[in-house]
C-alpha cells in the first residue's frame, strides 16, 4: 500500500469513525431525550354533543394538572415529584368525535405513529367497548378514564386495559339508597332516559335497585327519547299525567339542560321528586334555573359533593380550575384527574421496580393491576375485573340555591363507601343488585 | 277522554314546531328544486342569532319591556336570512342549478359541514341560554296539566306562517310569478320573469323560515353545537310525508307526525322513535309521491 493510498484509507476510516461516533452520540442523545418525556394520547370529546359537558371540562382539567405536574412541587405529596417519575409529560389531545371505527384508527395512529407511552381516554361507552381488543392486540397500555358501561370488564378480559373510574351501576344504586335512607316518598316511580346503552342500563339498574330496596314501590312509565332530541314537551306531559312520586333520569348535557328548562315552568319538579343520576355537570350552565330540591349524583364523589370532604389535593386543583375557567370543576375534570394521578402512580411504581427506567407497556400494566391511590374524588382502588376496573366512593345530594353567595349548593349530601355501591370482583352489577347486594360494606 | 285531549294538545304543539322547521325546506325544494341539507344548520344559526339578540336586548336594558325580546328573536332570524340567503344562493348554489341533483345535494351537505364549524368559530362550544321569552307569558292550566303559554304562541306562529305562505303563493301577483317559475322556468324567463330574483328571494324566505324555527326553539333549549342535525332528519320525514314542495303537505305531515308521536309517548313509549318512520312508511306505501304531491309527467 502506497503512502498516498494509506493516507486516503486512513482518512476514510477516520471520517467513518467520526460519523459513526456522531451517529452513536445522536442516537444516545435521542434515547436520553425520549427518557425525559412521557407521551400520552388524551382522547376525549373536543367537539359534538358531549364536548361541552364532558370532553372540554375534562381536557381543561387535564391540561391544568399536566402543567402542575410538569412544574413539580405544586400538588401535595405524594404527587409533588415532577411529571411522571421526573419525566416531562407530553400530551397529544385527540377528538373523540366520529364514532368507534374512527376512534380505533385514531388509537392505532397514537400507538404506531405517535409512539405514545400510554393512551388515556374515552367518554363514550361505544368507544370503550371498541378500543380494548385493539389495545391488547397492539400491547398498548390504555386507561379508560370516563365511560360508564359495566360491560367492558364484566364481559371481557384484557391485559393492557384499565378503567380508573367506577362503572355506572354505582350511580343508580346510590340514588335508590339515598331515597330510602332519606325517607323520600317513592310509592311510584317513572323515568326518562336517552334511548341508547347509557340510558337503558341506567334505568335497568335503578329499577332493579328500587325493586330490591323498596319492594312496594311501583314502576310507572319509562320514556326513552332519542339522544339530542331537545324537545320534551310531550314527555313532560306524560310524566306529569303519571303522577309518579319519583322521576328518575340519566339525561346529560344539552338534553338535560333542555329538559330542566322545559319541565321547570310546567311544574314537574313540584309534582314529583326528580332524581338525576349524573346531573351535577349542568349546574354551572343552568345556575338558578336548576330548581331546589332536585336529587343529584355526580358519578363519584365529584364536583360540589367533593367540596365538603376536600383534601389539600382537592383544594389546590379546585382553586386553580376555578381561577382559570371561572367556574367550579364538575364531574368530568375529576375523572380526568383520577386517571392522570393513577397513571402517575403506576409509572412511578413501575420505575421503582425497574431501576428508574421509563417503564414499558408490560411494566405499566403490572404496576397498574390492583393499584390504589388518592384522588380528589377519594380513594381509587383497582379491585374489579381482576384488578383492571376501579371502584370509588360515591355521593348524592340535593340542590339548594344559596341567595347569599348567588350560587347553587348541594345539601343533605350522603356519602357511600365504594364497597357499599359497587359489586365484588367476579359478580356482574345487575346480578349483585338482584341478589340484594350481598357482601356490601356500608358505613 | 282526558288522555285523548292531552294527546291532541301535545301533538298540536309538536306538530306546529315541526311545521315551522320543515316549511322552509319544502318551499326551497318547490321553487328551486333543491334538497337543502344545510337547512338544519340554518335552523341552528337562527337559534344562535336569537340567543345573541335576546341576550343583547336584556343586557341593554330590555328588562323594562321584556316582551320586546320577541321582536329581538324575529330580528335575529331576519338577519340570518338577509346575510346568508343571498350569500349562499348567489355565491354558491346558483352555479350548480344545471348540474345533477345529487351534486347539488352534496354541495348543500358541504355547506352544512362548513356552517357547523362556522357556528363553533363564532359562538364557541359553550351553550347559550335565553329562557326568558319561554316563561314570559306564564302558564295555561288544562285539566291536571300546566302548559307554558309560549307553546301556544308557537302554534299561533305556525298558523300565521302557513296562511301567509299559502296566501302569498296563491292570492298575490308575486306568488303567481313564483308558481309560474315552479311550473316552467324557461317559459317564465321567456315571458320576462326575473327568475334569478325569484330564486334568490324564495331561498331567502326559506332561510328565514329555518332560522325562525331555530329562533322559536332557542328559549326552550340550551343552544349548543349539533342542535341542527336531528332537525334536518325529522324535517325530511315531514316533507316526504306531505310531498316534497307542498306547503299543505308539510302542514298535514307535521300534524300527522306530531299526533302520532304524542300518542306513542302517552300510550306506547317504546315505539316513540319508530312511530315517525312508521307513519312515513305507511304514507309512502299508498302515496309514493307523498300526500299532496301530484304525479307529474316527465318532460322530455
Amino acid at each position: 500500500m502506497s503512502i498516498k493510498r494509506w493516507r486516503r484509507a486512513a482518512g476514510t476510516t477516520a471520517t467513518s469513525l467520526l460519523a459513526a461516533t456522531a451517529m452513536v452520540g445522536m442516537s444516545a442523545f435521542g434515547i436520553a431525550k425520549a427518557e425525559e418525556t412521557f407521551k400520552i394520547g388524551v382522547v376525549t370529546f373536543l367537539s359534538g354533543g358531549a364536548a361541552e359537558s364532558f370532553g372540554v371540562p375534562a381536557w381543561n382539567g387535564g391540561k391544568l394538572m399536566i402543567d402542575m405536574l410538569n412544574k413539580g412541587g405544586v400538588l401535595p405529596a405524594p404527587y409533588d415529584k415532577k411529571g411522571f417519575g421526573g419525566m416531562t409529560i407530553e400530551a397529544i389531545p385527540v377528538d373523540e368525535a366520529g364514532g368507534a371505527t374512527k376512534q380505533v384508527q385514531e388509537f392505532r395512529n397514537l400507538v404506531q405513529r405517535e409512539k405514545v407511552d400510554a393512551v388515556l381516554g374515552y367518554v363514550s361507552s361505544g368507544d370503550c367497548l371498541a378500543i380494548p381488543p385493539v389495545a391488547d392486540e397492539l400491547k398498548a397500555f390504555t386507561i379508560l378514564y370516563d365511560c360508564g358501561t359495566p360491560r367492558v370488564f364484566e364481559e371481557g378480559s384484557y391485559n393492557y386495559v384499565f378503567r380508573t373510574a367506577s362503572h355506572a351501576a354505582m350511580d343508580n344504586i346510590s340514588l335508590a339508597k339515598y331515597m330510602k335512607s332519606r325517607g323520600i316518598k317513592a310509592d311510584t316511580f317513572a323515568g326518562i332516559n336517552q334511548d341508547y346503552a347509557w340510558g337503558q342500563d341506567s334505568w335497568a339498574d335503578f329499577v332493579a335497585s328500587m325493586s330490591n330496596l323498596s319492594p312496594a314501590s311501583k314502576k310507572k312509565t319509562a320514556l326513552f327519547p332519542k339522544i339530542f332530541a331537545g324537545q320534551y314537551g310531550t314527555e313532560i306531559s306524560a310524566l306529569i299525567r303519571e303522577k309518579a312520586d319519583v322521576v328518575h333520569s340519566s339525561l346529560w348535557g344539552g338534553d338535560l339542560q333542555a329538559f330542566v328548562l322545559q319541565a321547570g315552568p310546567r311544574g314537574l319538579f313540584e309534582r314529583s321528586q326528580v332524581a338525576l343520576a349524573a346531573g351535577d355537570h349542568v349546574i354551572p350552565q343552568l345556575g338558578n334555573k336548576m330548581p331546589d330540591g332536585v336529587i343529584i349524583g355526580a358519578r363519584g364523589m365529584n364536583g360540589l359533593a367533593a367540596k365538603p370532604k376536600a383534601t389539600p389535593l382537592t383544594n389546590v386543583l379546585w382553586e386553580a380550575y376555578e381561577k382559570e375557567h371561572k367556574t367550579f370543576p364538575v364531574q368530568a375534570p375529576f375523572r380526568m384527574w383520577q386517571g392522570l394521578l393513577g397513571l402517575k402512580t403506576a409509572v412511578e411504581k413501575a420505575m421503582a421496580a425497574n431501576g428508574g427506567k421509563k417503564p414499558n407497556d408490560e411494566e405499566l400494566a403490572a404496576a397498574m393491576k390492583g393499584l390504589e391511590w388518592e384522588a380528589p374524588s377519594g380513594k381509587i382502588r383497582m379491585v374489579l375485573g381482576g384488578g383492571h376496573q376501579a371502584i370509588q366512593p360515591n355521593a348524592i345530594g340535593t340542590t339548594k340555591w344559596d341567595k347569599d353567595s348567588d350560587k347553587m349548593t348541594l345539601v343533605d349530601i350522603e356519602y357511600y363507601a365504594a364497597e357499599c355501591v359497587n359489586p365484588p370482583d367476579g359478580t356482574k352489577a345487575v346480578d349483585w343488585i338482584k341478589a340484594g347486594f350481598p357482601g356490601a360494606k356500608c358505613e | 277522554m282526558e288522555l285523548l285531549a292531552f294527546i291532541l294538545v301535545d301533538g298540536l304543539i309538536y306538530g306546529a314546531w315541526l311545521f315551522i322547521v320543515s316549511v322552509g325546506l319544502t318551499l326551497v325544494f318547490g321553487v328551486l328544486n333543491i334538497l337543502n341539507l344545510a337547512h338544519g344548520s340554518l335552523y341552528a344559526i337562527g337559534a344562535y342569532a336569537t340567543a345573541s339578540a335576546v341576550g343583547a336586548y336584556f343586557a341593554l336594558g330590555g328588562d323594562i319591556f321584556p316582551l320586546g325580546s320577541y321582536v329581538a328573536m324575529i330580528a335575529g332570524a331576519a338577519l340570518v336570512a338577509l346575510v346568508l340567503g343571498p350569500l349562499l344562493e348567489r355565491g354558491l348554489l346558483r352555479h350548480f342549478y344545471d348540474r345533477d341533483h345529487v351534486i347539488v345535494v352534496l354541495v348543500t351537505y358541504g355547506v352544512f359541514l362548513i356552517l357547523e364549524d362556522v357556528m363553533k368559530l363564532i359562538w364557541g362550544v359553550t351553550p347559550l341560554f335565553v329562557s326568558e321569552p319561554y316563561s314570559l307569558l306564564g302558564n295555561v292550566e288544562l285539566g291536571p296539566l300546566f302548559y307554558v303559554t309560549y307553546d301556544f304562541l308557537v302554534i299561533a306562529v305556525a298558523i300565521i306562517v302557513g296562511l301567509a305562505v299559502w296566501f302569498v303563493l296563491n292570492r298575490t301577483r308575486r306568488g303567481k310569478v313564483v308558481l309560474a317559475v315552479i311550473h316552467d322556468r324557461e317559459m317564465s324567463q321567456t315571458m320576462g320573469v326575473n327568475v334569478d330574483r325569484v330564486f334568490m328571494v324564495s331561498f331567502m324566505i326559506g332561510v328565514f323560515l329555518a332560522a325562525l324555527g331555530g329562533a322559536l326553539t332557542a328559549p326552550m333549549i340550551s343552544v349548543s353545537p349539533g342542535i341542527g342535525v336531528n332537525v334536518i332528519i325529522i324535517a325530511f320525514a315531514v316533507v316526504i310525508i306531505g310531498g316534497l314542495g307542498s306547503i299543505e303537505g308539510a302542514a298535514i305531515g307535521a300534524l300527522f307526525v306530531g299526533i302520532a308521536r304524542a300518542a306513542s309517548v302517552h300510550l306506547l313509549p317504546e315505539a316513540e322513535l319508530f312511530i315517525i318512520y312508521l307513519v312515513m312508511a305507511a304514507v309512502l306505501v299508498f302515496r309514493p309521491e307523498g300526500l299532496f304531491q301530484k304525479v307529474q309527467a316527465r318532460k322530455i
